[in-house]
């Protein structure tokens, strides 16, 4: 297997003449940025700042991101890191928004960045598709002169017995209804999986009153020690790790070590968990398992960017980090290989918040230069700071990857693709069938054919195909060319969300229009109207 | 530090057809999930029980309809008052006579 790719930049930046800036008009914006966590927030502000006009289509009900993630009961930061910065973020946002240079769109589902030929471009280089408003899902498309995906990532799950019990859930999850709702997941909650994320998760519901019944790391974090250069990149990490595990101490959470969660029970519900101690390839320690009662298991192995709208524009990817995996290759100014098309935080490898923010700043001000728009130079230091964190990414990711022993965890009647229900058994029937990748896999047997497109259970299969045939589990099958053809991922696919066919048709009505100009979707900015105030003083 | 029982403001919704008092601006998973009700969804083929996985719109797990829209995602979609949620089995279908 080879090694992970490295946080940080991967291409050169080749000199370019900034594009011609567009024609002004409703339909068209000097960039459109893809997501408002950190790292997209960043961007458009950073382009803002230089006095372009930027389109903000996320997911989110409000700007934060998943990590900032924020609702009317959440506005103090009393569940969240980093809350002042994310306060003066905000301050930024909003301020460029009420001069009209940032136009924020919530609950907008981008399903595809088209290029768009330079002859069709009507004062633009890129048409954004999305489907608006979760609870109504009407077409919307805006065009602009370059594209900032700052998409994020998603948590690694690792399908076990029981894993499809209400009650399991990503580690995410939790945090999600944590700080977006003040809501606290369960009572008896184990946190399970690899990477330092867990902490503080366990410690933030250790905090919201959860007994946090322990905390199961499958990576051996004396790792760590084995690699002087990365710890001294990290230096500002280390400390908040020490704090959420002295936090865990003064709530007696025990932290346990090379041993992860292999079973969930219960009937309707979850009610217990089996808890095993691995060996350095994650395979169970036989004899060693025992039942933690729990009502809630949060878990996570690690985090799979979302690169699906990179991908399907042309970027070029690269396998990485972990299994089934893959981020978008780009240069220090966060350009892919796609000219205008740029990508920013976990969608170019995982690091981070605070990497995030920094990409996200010279992705916004490199979008902005290519809009044409003229650009102050990078503030000193930011190469410097975001090579520390690049290196402290790459030593996190090695001391936490994920080992193909995991394959063995799950029996024949485990689920593996939750949207089809396809189990182990019926997965390893069409490997006895010749299935020998995850896209032949699916045609056999369905998985990732449904809602989730392949997201959740892609790098499972993989691994599992992988695990059968002896070639160790890497789940690397979807790279055999990626160099030609891109990685086939299982969830490569043209519509990066599910669209309704009614979507389509308005899509399809518009093309036979033969009208270049896409009318803008008539969804005004989303106003951000809830107070944000100071964190609850610890 | 422990949260202090702070008051928070609550809206009214029904879910399959029962009055819930939910807390304002949160997501409907959550409110399920303050209900004490984690399963929420049936599976098309094992019929199983289905609720929270992923927690961010990525999986598609936690469909509910609303004030009759089928497949919301509960991560994403937040209370509002008066929303009439329907708990989906199978397809989802089923409950508007598809």
């Amino acid at each position: 297997m080879s090694s992970p790719p490295r946080k940080g930049p991967d291409l050169p930046n080749a000199a370019r003449e900034p594009a011609a800036r567009p024609a002004a008009g409703p339909a068209s914006w000097d960039l459109a940025v893809i997501g408002a966590g950190p790292a997209g927030m960043t961007a458009a502000i950073a382009a803002a700042d230089a006095g372009a006009r930027a389109v903000v289509l996320d997911l989110g009900a409000r700007p934060g991101g998943q990590y900032w993630r924020w609702g009317p009961a959440t506005g103090d930061g009393r569940y969240h890191h980093g809350w002042p910065a994310f306060a003066a973020l905000l301050r930024r946002f909003t301020t460029h928004q009420a001069a009209g240079r940032i136009t924020y769109r919530s609950g907008h589902a981008v399903f595809q960045v088209e290029p768009l030929a330079a002859d069709d471009a009507g004062g633009g280089q890129f048409r954004v598709h999305a489907v608006a408003d979760e609870r109504r899902r009407e077409y919307a498309a805006v065009e602009a002169a370059a594209v900032v995906v700052a998409t994020g990532a998603y948590d690694r799950q690792l399908p076990v017995p029981g894993w499809t019990l209400p009650g399991v859930m990503a580690a995410g999850a939790a945090q999600s209804l944590l700080k977006g709702s003040a809501v606290v997941a369960g009572r008896r909650v184990v946190v399970a999986g690899a990477g330092p994320f867990l902490l503080p998760v366990a410690a933030g519901l250790a905090r919201a009153g959860a007994r946090v019944v322990a905390v199961v790391e499958a990576g051996q974090p004396a790792g760590y020690l084995r690699r002087p250069a990365g710890l001294a990149a990290s230096w500002r990490k280390l400390p908040e790790a020490g704090g959420y595990l002295a936090e865990l101490a003064r709530h007696r959470v025990p932290v346990l070590r090379r041993h992860a969660v292999i079973a969930a029970h219960g009937g309707e519900r979850l009610s217990s968990v089996t808890v095993a101690r691995i060996d350095a390839g994650w395979a169970v320690v036989p004899g060693t398992e025992r039942a933690l009662d729990a009502d809630v298991l949060a878990a996570g192995y690690g985090f799979i960017p979302q690169v699906e709208l990179l991908g399907e524009a042309g970027a070029q990817l690269a396998a990485g980090p972990g299994p089934g995996a893959f981020v978008a290759l780009a240069g220090p100014d966060q350009q892919t290989t796609v000219p205008g098309l740029f990508a920013a935080g976990e969608t170019t490898g995982v690091g981070g918040a605070d990497l995030a923010r920094i990409e996200g700043a010279a992705a916004g001000r490199a979008a902005a230069r290519y809009a044409g728009r003229p650009v102050a130079p990078e503030r000193r230091g930011t190469r410097r700071s975001r090579a520390a964190l690049g290196r402290f990414a790459a030593v996190m990711e090695s001391v936490h990857a994920v080992q193909p022993g995991w394959t063995r965890w799950p029996d024949d009647e485990t689920v593996i693709c939750r949207c089809e229900e396809v189990t182990l058994g019926e997965l390893r029937t069409a490997i006895s069938l010749g299935a020998d990748d995850a896209r032949s896999a699916k045609l056999l047997a369905r998985p990732g054919m449904g809602w989730c497109q392949g997201r959740m259970c892609g790098h499972a299969v993989s691994a599992i195909i992988d695990s059968e045939a002896g070639r160790g589990g890497s789940g690397r099958t979807g790279t055999r060319d990626p160099g030609l053809a891109g990685p086939e991922t299982l969830a490569s696919r043209p519509l990066a969300q599910p669209v309704p066919l009614r979507v389509l048709a308005a899509l399809a009505e518009d093309s036979a229009a033969g009208d270049s100009t896409v009318e803008d979707s008539g969804v005004e900015d989303t106003a951000v109207e809830e107070t944000v105030g100071p964190p609850e003083p610890r | 530090m422990p949260e202090p029982a702070a008051p928070r403001p609550r809206v009214a919704v029904t879910v399959d057809g029962a009055p819930w008092s939910v807390p304002a601006g949160a997501s409907i998973a959550a409110a399920f999930t303050e209900h004490d009700a984690p399963g929420w969804r049936q599976t098309r083929r094992r019929a199983e029980p289905r609720g929270l996985s992923c927690g961010i719109g990525v999986c598609f797990d936690c469909l509910v309809t609303v004030n009759g829209v089928h497949g919301v995602r509960a991560c994403l979609a937040e209370v509002r008052d008066g929303d009439v949620i329907t708990t989906e089995k199978g397809s989802g279908f089923a409950e508007r006579g598809a």
